[in-house]
């Protein structure tokens, strides 16, 4: 396995613009990064990230993830930080030795990397100096070992990369179990002694948890003098209306939420550990699996960040196929959203029924053109999988003529001015704008808080600078309006599908020629694409092999959910299954 | 549902082919039983996966789970029959979900829906997820698939029935004498630890730990 | 606003979808009936209005050719001999890495021979995404329609070998016309080919 800098020297980032800006402000401290960006020195880190946020104006940190260099023995921090203006990102790195693994948080900075930096502590090992809660978030506290440390193996380990030699040309079947030294998908550290086995995970995950601290500022208090009106309550990971197996763990004053901990993890299915074991193109498939309701639009992000790398573009029949894609993907969510909000409200699934009615006439047409009804896979490198028939396209544009404005008309109708759902979602769960850009929250709960940020506009890809929109924007920031927002987005969506299905020209669908395995020049890429829950981000570093170097993806999910304490805080406990559901969380995307 | 109907022959234990008259009260009993019981299968309300979408598409209204007497979903694992495991375990979520099976009453059913339940599915290689929910819990149908259409898990219901068309008031676990007992609570430690393996961890841990002593001193000499 | 207008709209939509389903079945009444296998697409299509439900297992919903669940191994009828080459491509491209080939030999030379002597895929695994199928230089591994596969046990029925896997091309031919039709096509253009070479080289 050789690194991107060992290779060939990396051509280091040129320094324009705000680059340059930053190199002067903190001189030596500031240097040229590999590929792009600049690597900024420990010491001022998080001075030169105000001066980023403040000075600069880039008061959107859209990403922050953490790559391990095991050759150069360092591990890098990467911040992608946007302006609200739109425009590409400011990228600064900061670096640790693999030994000593300690960076300063940016949690005063930007309250949105407060999950992250735990996500890189749990799964990275990277310590975050002046973190307030620096605990493991998807794997449990206790798990042994920080599994995507490129030195980290998991039990079933077969081979670095694949393709796997053992299956051809004599795959003899094996199962995983037999092959294991455990004989199951376990491993456990030398010195662990089985004889002291106690569940553990729960009793470490409270510590520091809300019944501990104060009300009103939050500090902790001695235990004795703790006059318990509190009431700590768990809802999940098994729980009707946290769509999924999400957990919360909520303390309670009588009724009124004081203070609200997610809890996740319980679907962590390590898609960045497998991801940068398989090659690129099987990375595909398995992003159906991250947000498994809207497969076709995680496709197309994916396939945006190696295109970046790769330089090449689709055809424009396939651009046109993917922005169908996109925004048919993108009503099938907002209507299985509006369901489920109304299942949460308690409108116990007739209004659910009604949304997925019309989610399956676009299923049909998603699996007429992919094979699949969730699991698309659809998009390819340079192009689109297979081409869709005129018949196909009369079909969609019946139902974007004709059914689905319809339908949405129908929802809004008998939804948007009903008494019960104002009582229940207006003025609750509010997020002002300047938390919500704080908490690097992404789609409909950023515009819904008056904040007209979309990646579609902001920075537009694939073709959508050719399509008349309007970007959604809704201004009170409670749970109304970002069922509001949803409704709206719809109308956007049919609007963009109007002039993609009447523009949609012949022709070709996949640039070159279709491989399996295809060599990525060496660099660093960051593809993002607005999804329907928020802004989807796929961080890839290529080192030039057949597989990439680190694969991360930035949830939407993942990221929203750390602004919901802040929407639950005062409220009644029966306001947060709303206000979770308004959030609109795919627990594939949050714990990946 | 006819070819159902005629698969619903009881197999006839060898010791009882004498005496007919109790095995037909047995059968008939049987019968009533398994007829009214089948066609009233309760899943639990419980999700985990990409599977369970598909789940919710079998509940709607284009496939109707209804049609088959299931559609009252119970989030309470205590007025369940059917757990239907529909998505990736983990191993941070299996001790729940095993604590739920432990809660559901007898008679209950456990369908493993899509491949990732089955047996890891392609997230198998994974570091956090178990190889298959049944090492911990007994599963009765597996239907494959990723993720299986609603139809799929309607198949796999209606092979449910032919299950519970099978069985035999005189022989069912629930009406044997004890308590059936409860499957142990896997703990998370600093891996996954299933407790009925423990024995087995312990020589596997102390095989290791001799071969690591023994290692330096291979080195030295 | 009176109170209430909101919550009576709502029941005016839930009412509506119901009296649909009897108007839809008025205007069945002198075609066969809303179930006849005629009506299905309409039923299910962008015009459905009333009862959306396929009545599982009775009927069936038309799965498009693309569909894909499982993959198979094609079995040419005509030449006798399984299709598959043992390249191992697919199990190359195969993200969950879920099959295996043990390339055959040559009893006689020891030497490999295009011909898998086992094939194993395991259901288990199988993320059904059709890598396999689109890779496949000769058309011989595609993805199957069967999704009724449930069993009581999976350590052996759900680990598909060699014979359960293969299936005869007339089986490809049905549930995949348009891509059996591009395949023939290609076979004519190849043979024509090679008689033109021949025709040249005489």
């Amino acid at each position: 396995m050789s690194a991107p800098t060992k290779a060939k020297a990396a051509p280091l980032a040129e320094l324009k613009g705000d680059l340059a800006i930053l190199k002067e402000r903190f001189g030596e401290a500031v240097q040229p990064a590999e590929y792009e960006g600049v690597v900024i020195a420990n010491e001022v880190l998080v001075e030169a990230a105000r001066f980023i946020r403040d000075e600069l104006g880039y008061r959107y940190l859209s990403s922050l993830t953490a790559v391990d260099y095991l050759q150069e023995g360092y591990f890098e921090v990467v911040y992608h930080a946007y302006r609200l203006e739109g425009g590409g990102p400011l990228v600064f790195k900061a670096r640790t030795p693999r030994d000593v693994a300690t960076i300063p948080s940016m949690v005063s900075v930007w309250p949105g990397a407060d999950f992250q930096e735990r996500e890189a502590w749990d799964l990275m090992g990277i310590r975050f100096a002046g973190h307030p809660n620096l605990k493991r978030i998807l794997l449990w506290e206790g798990f042994h070992g920080h599994p995507l440390r490129k030195d980290w193996r998991e039990p079933y380990f077969e081979e670095e990369h694949k393709p796997f030699s053992s299956r051809w040309p004599s795959g003899h079947h094996i199962r995983a179990e037999d092959r294991a030294f455990w004989h199951d998908n376990v491993q456990y550290p030398l010195d662990w002694d089985p004889d002291q086995v106690e569940d553990t995970a729960d009793e470490l995950l409270y510590i520091g948890m809300g019944q501990f601290a104060r009300a009103d500022t939050g500090e902790p208090v001695e235990p004795k003098s703790l006059r318990t009106e509190r009431l700590v309550v768990n809802m999940g990971p098994q729980h009707p209306s946290t769509h999924g197996v999400f957990r919360m763990v909520i303390t309670l004053d009588g009724e009124t939420i004081v203070r609200l901990e997610p809890v996740m993890g319980y679907l962590h299915r390590n898609h960045e550990k497998i991801g940068e074991r398989n090659m690129y193109l099987q990375n595909m498939p398995y992003t159906d699996r991250l947000d498994y309701i809207c497969s076709m639009s995680n496709n197309l992000g994916y396939a945006l960040a190696v295109e970046k790398l790769l330089g090449i573009r689709p055809p424009e029949r396939a651009e046109y196929l993917r922005v169908i894609m996109a925004e048919f993907t993108r009503i099938v969510n907002h209507l299985w959203a509006i369901g489920f909000l109304l299942n949460d409200l308690g409108a116990f699934f007739t209004p659910a029924l009604y949304a997925i009615e019309e989610r399956e006439l676009i299923l049909d047409l998603f699996e007429e053109a992919s094979g699949s009804r969730m699991m698309c896979n659809y998009m390819r490198f340079g192009g689109v999988a297979h081409d869709v028939s005129d018949d196909w396209i009369a079909r969609a544009k019946e139902l974007v003529y004709n059914r689905l404005p319809r339908a949405i008309e129908e929802l809004d109708r008998y939804l948007t001015h009903n008494e019960l759902i104002k009582a229940r979602c207006q003025g609750v769960g509010v997020l002002p704008p300047d938390l919500a850009v704080a908490y690097s929250t992404a789609g409909p709960v950023l515009r819904a808080s008056g904040i007209p940020y979309d990646v579609r506009r902001a920075e537009p890809y694939s073709i959508y600078d050719r399509f008349d929109f309007d970007v959604a924007v809704r201004y009170n920031g409670d749970v109304y309006d970002r069922y509001l927002i949803r409704i709206d987005e719809m109308w956007q969506s049919l609007r963009i599908l109007r002039q993609a299905l009447d523009q949609i020209p012949k022709g070709e669908i996949q640039a070159g020629k279709k491989q399996y395995m295809i060599r990525v020049p060496p660099g660093q890429a960051y593809g993002r694409v607005e999804n329907p829950k928020g802004e989807l981000g796929f961080y890839v570093v290529s080192d030039g092999s057949p597989n990439p170097y680190r694969y991360h993806i930035r949830a939407p999910s993942f990221i929203n959910l750390t602004a919901l304490n802040e929407m639950c805080k005062g409220h009644k406990v029966a306001d947060v299954v709303v206000i979770l559901g308004s959030i609109d969380i795919v627990l594939g995307e949050v714990d990946r | 549902m006819d070819e159902l109907r005629d698969l619903n022959t009881m197999p006839v234990p060898l010791e009882l082919r004498d005496n007919v008259l109790v095995t037909t009260i047995d059968r008939f009993v049987s019968y009533i039983y398994n007829w009214g019981r089948k066609r009233s299968v309760w899943p639990m309300m419980f999700g985990l996966a990409c599977c369970a979408i598909e789940m919710i598409c079998a509940a709607a209204s284009r496939f109707d789970i209804a049609r088959f007497g299931s559609e009252l979903m119970r989030p309470s694992p205590r007025q369940a029959d059917l757990m239907i495991v529909s998505g990736t375990v983990t191993k941070k979520m299996v001790p729940q979900i095993v604590r739920l099976y432990n809660q559901m009453p007898e008679p209950k059913y456990v369908i493993s829906m899509g491949a990732c339940a089955t047996g890891g599915g392609p997230f198998k290689e994974g570091y956090n997820v178990v190889s298959g929910i049944d090492k911990f819990i007994p599963v009765d149908v597996y239907v494959p698939g990723c993720p299986p259409r609603p139809e799929a898990l309607l198949h796999g219901l209606l092979k449910l029935y032919e299950k519970i068309e099978r069985q035999s008031v005189r022989t069912v676990p629930w009406y044997q004498r004890g308590e059936s007992e409860a499957v142990p609570v896997p703990i998370l430690g600093p891996d996954l630890i299933d407790p009925r393996r423990l024995p087995e961890i312990r020589a596997r841990l102390a095989a290791l730990r001799a071969k690591a002593a023994e290692a330096p001193s291979e080195g030295a000499s | 606003m009176v109170y209430g207008l909101g919550i009576l709209k709502g029941l005016g939509v839930t009412l509506k979808h119901f009296l649909y389903s009897y108007i839809e079945d008025v205007r069945y009444l002198f075609q066969g009936g809303r179930y006849h296998p005629r009506h299905l697409l309409e039923r299910q299509g962008p015009r459905a209005r009333g009862v959306f439900t396929v009545q599982y297992p009775k009927e069936k919903l038309p799965l498009p050719e693309n569909f894909r669940y499982i993959p198979f191994l094609v079995y040419d009828t005509q030449e006798e001999k399984i299709k598959c080459t043992a390249c191992g491509i697919c199990a190359k491209v195969c993200p969950p890495q879920c099959i295996w080939i043990v390339r055959g030999t040559d009893p006689n030379t020891g030497r490999p021979k295009p011909e898998p002597e086992a094939f194993y895929i395991d259901a288990t695994i199988c993320m059904s995404c059709g890598f396999c199928a689109e890779f496949c230089p000769f058309d011989a591994i595609k993805m199957d329609h069967e999704y009724e596969l449930s069993s009581y046990e999976r350590y052996e029925s759900l680990l598909f070998d060699l014979p359960r896997l293969l299936k005869p091309d007339t089986y490809h031919a049905q549930i995949h016309p348009s891509d059996w039709a591009r395949e023939q096509a290609e076979k004519e253009a190849e043979k024509a080919k090679k008689g033109e070479k021949a025709a040249v080289r005489s």
